[in-house]
């Protein structure tokens, strides 16, 4: 449906755009490098009319170079015709920011940096989304520890004395 | 309590056990009105919440038992009703919500995110929410059947009903927040 779509993308930005495939579900996909995903997505929005980005959202290839990919789902709702483009970015790497083409990307944006720990320049409010600004390090990365708690309260442990109620367990 | 004990005399006068006999049917009676009056806060943060209107509204009638009017505020409340998951983020205004209710409070873990964390193990969430506050009565359950929390209501008022419970308390009231948990910034 939006092969034609990915098509002009490639014909436009040979040098930017590579590897275009049919992902899961019938959606075309494309890599993009990562200096010139707020280029074509400015083509995108003026061009093709791709004028909503519903979801923003990065994987962590854990020791694969460059670690990261961002993922940027696009949706043109006049033509009904969805996008997915994929940036590789190393750690340390800096992503252009997005939210001058949609102002919705801001908080998948912040989303990205709060998981992930993806720097994106130029965004104009770059703070954690769910986490609390105490929270060390980056939640969703695969080398971030599995019991790895960091609670704002000093927490006590559980209590000592429970009473059972009714129930299989005082029956009998 | 152990005070208490230490300045009993040895051999109990018969205006210590007539005190002590007129305090007890006072408690019985405190008790027996609080027990029935319980006012709930309902802090509910997730899917549990469906299940607290169900519990709420006609079919289930927590009215039956006396605990039909919640109070959104902590201060007219007796019972922190905690429905759903606590994460870490909002564990501090849990625990000044609890701070806030007058004495005497109870309170109740409404579902397994509640009590235990549930099934979310991670980063985010803490593990039980009595490791923030104390806690009466746990309700096990994802979410729990009204059944359950009704069960759970019968169990708290039999805790209340057995509590030492005086006209007058002119004891210093316990001090939440030292010792455990730390105060707020």
């Amino acid at each position: 449906m939006s092969k034609a779509v990915i098509d002009a993308l490639v014909g436009r930005f040979p040098a930017a755009v590579h590897d275009p495939y049919v992902g899961v579900g019938g959606d075309d996909c494309a890599f993009v490098r990562r200096e010139s995903i707020l280029e074509v997505c400015r083509f995108l929005k003026a061009e093709s009319g791709f004028d909503m980005a519903p979801y923003i959202t990065a994987v962590d290839y854990l020791g694969q170079t460059p670690r990261f990919e961002v993922v940027y789902n696009l949706y043109a709702t006049k033509a009904n015709a969805r996008v997915r483009l994929r940036v590789k970015v190393g750690e340390g790497e800096e992503l252009p920011s997005v939210t001058s083409v949609w102002r919705g990307a801001d908080w998948f944006e912040r989303y990205c940096f709060d998981m992930y720990g993806i720097r994106i320049a130029a965004h104009p409010d770059l703070r954690r989304l769910l986490m609390y600004d105490e929270f060390e390090g980056h939640p969703l990365r695969k080398d971030y520890p599995l019991r790895g708690r960091q609670p704002l309260l000093e927490e006590c442990e559980g209590p000592q004395d429970v009473v059972r109620g009714p129930g299989p367990a005082n029956r009998g | 309590m152990a005070d208490e004990l230490d300045n009993l005399p040895v051999i109990a006068t018969r205006r210590d056990e007539a005190q002590g006999w007129l305090q007890s049917i006072v408690s019985k009676g405190v008790g027996w009105g609080r027990k029935y009056s319980l006012f709930q806060y309902p802090f509910v943060t997730a899917c549990c919440g469906m299940e607290y209107m169900s519990l709420q509204m006609a079919r289930y009638d927590l009215d039956r038992f006396g605990a039909a009017a919640p109070r959104f505020t902590p201060r007219q409340a007796d019972l922190l009703m905690v429905v759903g998951t606590i994460n870490c983020k909002q564990a501090p205004v849990l625990k000044r919500i609890y701070e806030q209710m007058a004495e005497p409070k109870w309170v109740m873990a409404f579902g397994v995110c509640a009590s235990s964390g549930g099934f979310y193990d991670n980063y985010a969430t803490v593990q039980g929410i009595d490791r923030v506050i104390p806690v009466d009565v746990y309700v096990p359950g994802c979410p729990p059947r009204p059944e359950q929390v009704i069960d759970a209501i019968i169990l708290l008022q039999k805790k209340i009903q057995d509590q030492p419970h005086k006209l007058m308390d002119r004891s210093p009231l316990p001090v939440i927040g030292q010792g455990q948990g730390g105060g707020q910034g």
